[in-house]
């Protein structure tokens, strides 16, 4: 942990509850002040359970079993309920994947987002105006109307609106957006990533970007964590890992982004093979049957995490070498 | 639909209209008559010319359609028929009896829908656990035991054990003595209560574990909310759509069930009225009471669709 961290990630592990299987697996990354981290890796490599574990968020029927999750020298696994419920939505923030389901749907929206007021310090006179001034912020046209209004009179991208509206509301350190434009039309997911990355420039807020496509990260994160079955496989600045990345996966990764100029364009090259299930991984590398620069050691050891200056990669036979 | 409310209404009148024939000739095919109940077994000895006299003077010798007209005009007329037996009409028998079955409905509805969601609340908080098999069990055994054997049992104990028995002294409306009038509907709203919180609180229990695993649920702990408050706000508010559901089902329960406490608490309300309408054959107040019993049904439907709309936006006007 650096001294200007504001959150470290060591070492998580989640697990489901029952049955007990390793969904992640010794995650750790930091987040400095005012720093922007990106977490990619596909569906199912856990990089939401990880986001939801900061504030306690995780579904029922999987937990944290190890680590330590460090927001301003307070370890948020080990806060009581209290502690915990005086952070969410004051000192860390977040914004949801799906925002057709995140709001309530029988809840009056200013009702709602005066709720973030209420819960932390209670409602004053300027509340309401203060509710007013984030939502003519993230673009809502009729402020007095939206507020008496439920959620399923907006369209998904209106909504995404709110809900960052009700995210910044109390000008949080941290702000966790967990793939904000995926549920959006590809016109929407522009104006959301820029609408979110102006606000966190005016407030020098800290953030944590959870995507599966690296595309939308490049602009607006400085490091990136590249998750793989469960496990982080490589980290950097955004320069180390575009232009020169380490681990096979991630180079799959790049290596299949589509590139917006030419004529005569390529076909994609594709990560041939399926994602493997974390718990099912073992005493290998999860990417190994993927991978064509897999030997036998990789099929029967876990490549420790090698750091080297600002990056870090796990990989034993890691591209451009050692 | 141009203009609301006219094709509700219309099916509601249709719903009513139907009723009253099931009811009318309901009565019709079960054996015997208004002179076999009025007389038992003495009406052997009537002779044919008497039972032909008597069979004008109850109105059954006309024919069924006739019968029909006769009550519906009597009945829209607002009289609702005439009660042989104790030589007034049913609108005022009606009057004294209604206010009673009034009370139990409401003591029972109240009753059960707060006993039901309080149980169904402290079950679903842990499913699974101790707490939760607990309140089920109150559900299943709810469910289990019949109205009368609760409300017999009750009166067993209380009066032979206890030797306190409210009900057996002449009923007092809550105007006249509301001490007493609240010892006398106690137990009769306890147990209808009990019926109608069995149902309440397994609807509850489902619908609450279906909203708290709902997106918006994990929105409000991110925000900060209290934990009470989501449950209450978030959870519960979100739920309510299945709970109004099924009370409004169990009020058709309720008064059914009014029927058969009425008579073991000896509360004179209209259950009470019906079952003996029914022994004595007295067709009008057997059908008028029945009708008043399915317009309440139908108001109330009427209230859970207003009620639908009052907590839920997304349902249109």
């Amino acid at each position: 942990m650096t001294q200007s961290s504001l959150l470290s990630v060591k070492d998580l592990g989640i697990s489901t509850v029952q049955d007990p299987r390793t969904l992640v697996n010794q995650v750790s990354f930091d987040i400095g002040l005012g720093e922007a981290v990106g977490v990619v890796g596909e569906s199912g490599s856990g990089k939401t359970l990880s986001a939801l574990s900061i504030l306690g968020l995780l579904p029922r029927g999987v937990e944290v079993v190890s680590g330590s999750v460090t927001f301003k020298d307070k370890n948020l696994l080990t806060l009581d309920t209290e502690e915990l419920r005086n952070i969410r939505g004051n000192e860390i923030a977040m914004i949801y994947q799906d925002p057709m389901t995140a709001l309530n749907p029988v809840m009056k929206l200013g009702k709602q987002l005066l709720e973030v007021i209420a819960s932390h310090g209670g409602i004053n006179d300027g509340s309401q105006n203060q509710v007013r001034v984030l939502l003519l912020e993230v673009g809502i046209p009729d402020v007095n109307r939206a507020m008496e209004s439920y959620p399923h009179e907006f369209s998904g991208g209106m909504r995404q609106r709110i809900m960052i509206a009700m995210a910044l509301l109390l000008s949080p350190q941290l702000l966790i957006a967990d793939e904000p434009t995926t549920a959006l039309d590809v016109t929407i997911q522009q104006q959301i990533l820029a609408l979110v990355s102006e606000a966190r420039k005016k407030r020098n807020m800290s953030m944590l970007w959870i995507t599966h496509d690296l595309g939308v990260v490049a602009n607006l994160v400085d490091r990136l964590n590249v998750m793989y079955a469960g496990r982080i496989v490589e980290s950097g600045t955004v320069e180390e890992i575009f232009r020169k990345p380490k681990h096979p996966y991630t180079a799959g990764l790049l290596s299949s982004l589509p590139t917006s100029t030419g004529t005569n364009r390529e076909r994609l090259t594709s990560i041939s093979g399926v994602p493997e299930k974390p718990w099912l991984v073992g005493n290998s590398c999860g990417f190994a049957a993927r991978c064509s620069r897999a030997q036998a050691r990789c099929h029967s050891e876990i490549p420790l995490t090698v750091t080297t200056d600002s990056s870090s990669v796990a990989c034993f036979f890691p591209l451009g070498g050692n | 639909m141009k203009i609301p409310g006219v094709s509700r209404t219309l099916s509601v009148l249709a719903t009513l209209f139907g009723i009253s024939i099931f009811v009318f000739l309901v009565l019709r095919v079960i054996p015997g008559d208004s002179i076999t109940g009025a007389f038992g077994i003495e009406t052997g000895a009537l002779t044919p010319g008497q039972i032909a006299e008597l069979r004008v003077y109850y109105g059954i010798d006309q024919s069924l359609l006739l019968q029909y007209i006769s009550w519906i005009h009597s009945f829209l007329s607002g009289k609702l028929g005439f009660a042989y037996s104790t030589g007034v009409s049913v609108a005022t028998l009606t009057k004294s009896s209604l206010p009673v079955t009034i009370e139990l409905a409401i003591i029972g509805t109240v009753l059960g829908v707060v006993l039901g969601i309080a149980i169904g609340m402290f079950s679903a908080k842990k499913p699974g656990s101790s707490r939760d098999f607990a309140g089920q069990l109150f559900g299943l055994l709810a469910l289990a035991i019949p109205g009368f054997v609760l409300s017999t049992g009750i009166v067993t104990v209380m009066a032979n054990k206890f030797h306190y028995f409210p009900n057996g002294y002449e009923y007092m409306t809550p105007w006249e003595n509301p001490w007493m009038n609240f010892q006398q509907m106690m137990f009769p709203g306890l147990v209808l209560g009990i019926a109608v919180a069995a149902p309440v609180m397994r609807t509850t229990r489902s619908a609450l574990l279906e909203t708290v695993d709902k997106d918006f649920v994990r929105t409000a702990h991110g925000k900060g909310v209290p934990n009470n408050k989501v449950q209450f706000r978030h959870v519960l508010r979100n739920s309510l759509i299945p709970i109004v559901t099924m009370t409004g089902i169990q009020f058709g329960y309720l008064l059914g069930g009014a029927v058969i406490v009425e008579k073991i608490f000896a509360l004179p309300g209209m259950g009470r009225q019906i079952l003996d309408a029914i022994m004595k054959r007295e067709y009008a107040t057997v059908q008028s009471s029945i009708m008043v019993f399915a317009i309440m049904f139908v108001l109330i439907n009427v209230a859970t669709d207003v009620i639908y709309r009052k907590i839920d936006p997304r349902i249109k006007k």
